[in-house]
């Protein structure tokens, strides 16, 4: 099976506080510690586990981001080897800089289109910026069915089998190769990549992709091609400020005085 | 274009319109002309009732393939109408199924969509739409692009009303083409869930990471049970696998808007607060005195998430007796 795994480098939602640059109205990403998405590790052990179950796998890791982010597909890479995760692609290149989901799975479109696939795994969205529109955005462009919110999948070579989470449990979906698959947060548990996989990953040769490579308009994408603008930020109504406490023995009290106060208790 | 033409795709169940879609519906015929789009089994029976809260328009296409096959079809027909009809603005809620339509449709048209949006303004030709940015600040965003605007808006971002109205309800037959069926929904299974639904609970206690283990939720659904509550998770514990993603409280998952809202061991992530922001009362126990959620709290406490949990069963149960 010829798996593409997409993955994105975000700032380290356990450590950082996101903050936003006032002028650009960007996430901030400079100067933050950066990992790979915790959900793209979800969605890389969905994949390592469906090539442990097929056997006969290779595995491709594709991301867009700035230079530093071959830190991430390394990082993947590295859970990966063992199970054929072989070769890592970044797209990187200034004018894609402000992509909107639109722009960012364009470029990943056209890297996945230079070469032969049969299922591609996302995660539903990203950690930091959450719209989760670039997975379905990538099947549309690749022309391919897309299966999300996907919580166990099985695969025969020519068709691809998985639960989809629903508001009320789960459906059962059937579709054709080639597809995508977007893995929900939580389903599967990432594995710790191995030392052994971290020093071969640490060796292996990136491809590097910009928007010529690509064969994109730099018009088209990042900033300039963004569909999506901000225009203003304002600040969130605030809520009436509260009171914070130090637990000196009375905060379960204060708490159900305040439980009482509101009819709750 | 037609002039302040505003859409919404409805989602239906046994000819019910979902709660977020009668929402959209009200907030549509605010904004202007509101029609509505039914797919489906039920689609007929779902537009009437979107007649009553506000739309003055319905577009059905019962076939039952919508049903039986994922978010393709849908795509499809809403293509061609959008591209024939051209309204100015068409809302999606923020569910599994309008992402995946939402998503596919802005690629087929070339254009973006706006998520997590929680208000849309009319402003001159266009509109623009308010989305959560960054702890405390509130983005104004447009899309940039000719034609239809794509709008993902957040449930109970707007309040459902019934107006008494009625709507035209047009039935129209889209050419789905074998594409539409490449997604095959072969079942559908219900899982039951204990106590109310998390969606509606009147209150919420919620767990994340500051519980320090999947065990600590112990205390989190005794605290539910006590107040009659539902359980929520933040995604940093779904993720982790300790809670199941029917739980996950944010931007993916589920926004909750309850009485009561108490964030146990929660620092108050982006994502988190979005889909807990409009909860009437918010208590926060954290041990960490700079954590975010305390600036959204009315009460916050400092301390050991785990002893305050404590205390405060011991404490409801002597106050009850």
């Amino acid at each position: 099976m010829r798996i593409i795994v997409c993955v994105k480098q975000v700032p380290d939602p356990e450590v950082v506080q996101y903050r936003v640059d006032s002028s650009s109205k960007r996430l901030v990403r400079e100067g933050v510690e950066v990992v790979l998405d915790p959900g793209d590790g979800v969605a890389l052990e969905a994949a390592l586990q469906l090539a442990e179950a097929v056997g006969d796998s290779t595995l491709t890791v594709v991301s867009m981001g700035p230079e530093r982010a071959a830190e991430a597909v390394r990082r993947a890479l590295a859970m990966g080897v063992a199970l054929g995760a072989s070769a890592g692609v970044l797209i990187t290149d200034p004018a894609l800089a402000g992509s909107d989901a639109r722009g960012t799975a364009k470029a990943l479109a056209a890297a996945i289109r230079m070469r032969e696939f049969d299922l591609v795994f996302c995660a539903t969205e990203s950690t930091d910026g959450y719209t989760g529109m670039t997975p379905g955005m990538l099947a549309e462009m690749l022309n391919i069915p897309h299966l999300s919110f996907v919580r166990t999948l099985e695969c025969n070579g020519r068709s691809v089998t998985a639960r989809r989470v629903t508001e009320r449990g789960y459906q059962v979906l059937e579709a054709d190769l080639p597809a995508l698959v977007t893995i929900a947060s939580g389903s599967f548990e990432p594995r710790y990549p191995p030392l052994r996989g971290l020093m071969a990953a640490k060796r292996m040769q990136l491809e590097t992709l910009d928007v010529a490579a690509l064969g994109l308009d730099p018009e088209d994408v990042g900033t300039a091609g963004a569909r999506e603008r901000v225009v203003e930020l304002q600040s969130a109504e605030a809520r009436a400020a509260g009171q914070v406490v130090p637990d000196d023995g009375e905060g379960a009290a204060r708490i159900a005085d305040l439980l009482a106060r509101v009819g709750a208790l | 274009m037609a002039e302040n033409a505003v859409w919404v795709y409805g989602e239906s169940r046994d000819g019910e319109p979902t709660a977020v879609t009668l929402e959209l519906v009200s907030k549509a015929a605010e904004l202007g002309d509101a029609t509505v789009v039914f797919l489906g089994a039920g689609a007929e029976a779902a537009a009437e009732i979107a007649g009553r809260y506000g739309a003055a328009h319905a577009l059905v296409d019962p076939n039952p393939s919508y049903d039986e096959h994922l978010a393709l079809g849908a795509v499809d027909a809403l293509h061609a109408l959008v591209t024939e009809r051209a309204p100015s603005l068409l809302l999606f809620g923020a569910t599994y199924d309008s992402r995946d339509v939402a998503s596919r449709l802005a690629a087929r048209l070339d254009c973006g969509v706006v998520c997590n949006c929680t208000d849309v303004q009319r402003e001159g030709e266009g509109y623009k739409m308010l989305t959560p940015w960054g702890g405390d600040a509130v983005a104004v965003c447009e899309l940039h692009c000719a034609g239809v605007k794509l709008v993902l808006a957040r449930a109970k971002a707007f309040a459902a009303r019934e107006s008494g109205g009625e709507c035209r309800i047009e039935r129209f037959e889209a050419q789905l083409g074998a594409s539409a069926r490449a997604v095959r929904i072969v079942d559908a299974v219900e899982e039951a869930a204990q106590g109310p639904s998390l969606s509606d609970a009147a209150v919420v206690v919620a767990g994340g990471r500051g519980l320090g283990k999947p065990e600590s939720f112990d205390k989190v659904e005794e605290l539910a049970a006590l107040l009659g509550g539902a359980v929520g998770a933040t995604r940093a514990v779904v993720d982790a696998g300790w809670r199941p993603f029917g739980e996950q409280i944010g931007q993916t998952g589920v926004t909750v808007k309850p009485s009561v809202y108490i964030a146990c061991g929660i620092s108050g992530a982006v994502q988190h607060l979005s889909g807990m922001k409009g909860s009437r009362t918010i208590i926060a126990i954290n041990r960490d005195p700079d954590a975010p959620i305390f600036r959204s709290a009315d009460l916050g406490v400092v301390g050991d998430v785990n002893t305050v949990l404590a205390d405060l069963l011991a404490e409801i149960r002597t106050r009850r007796g």
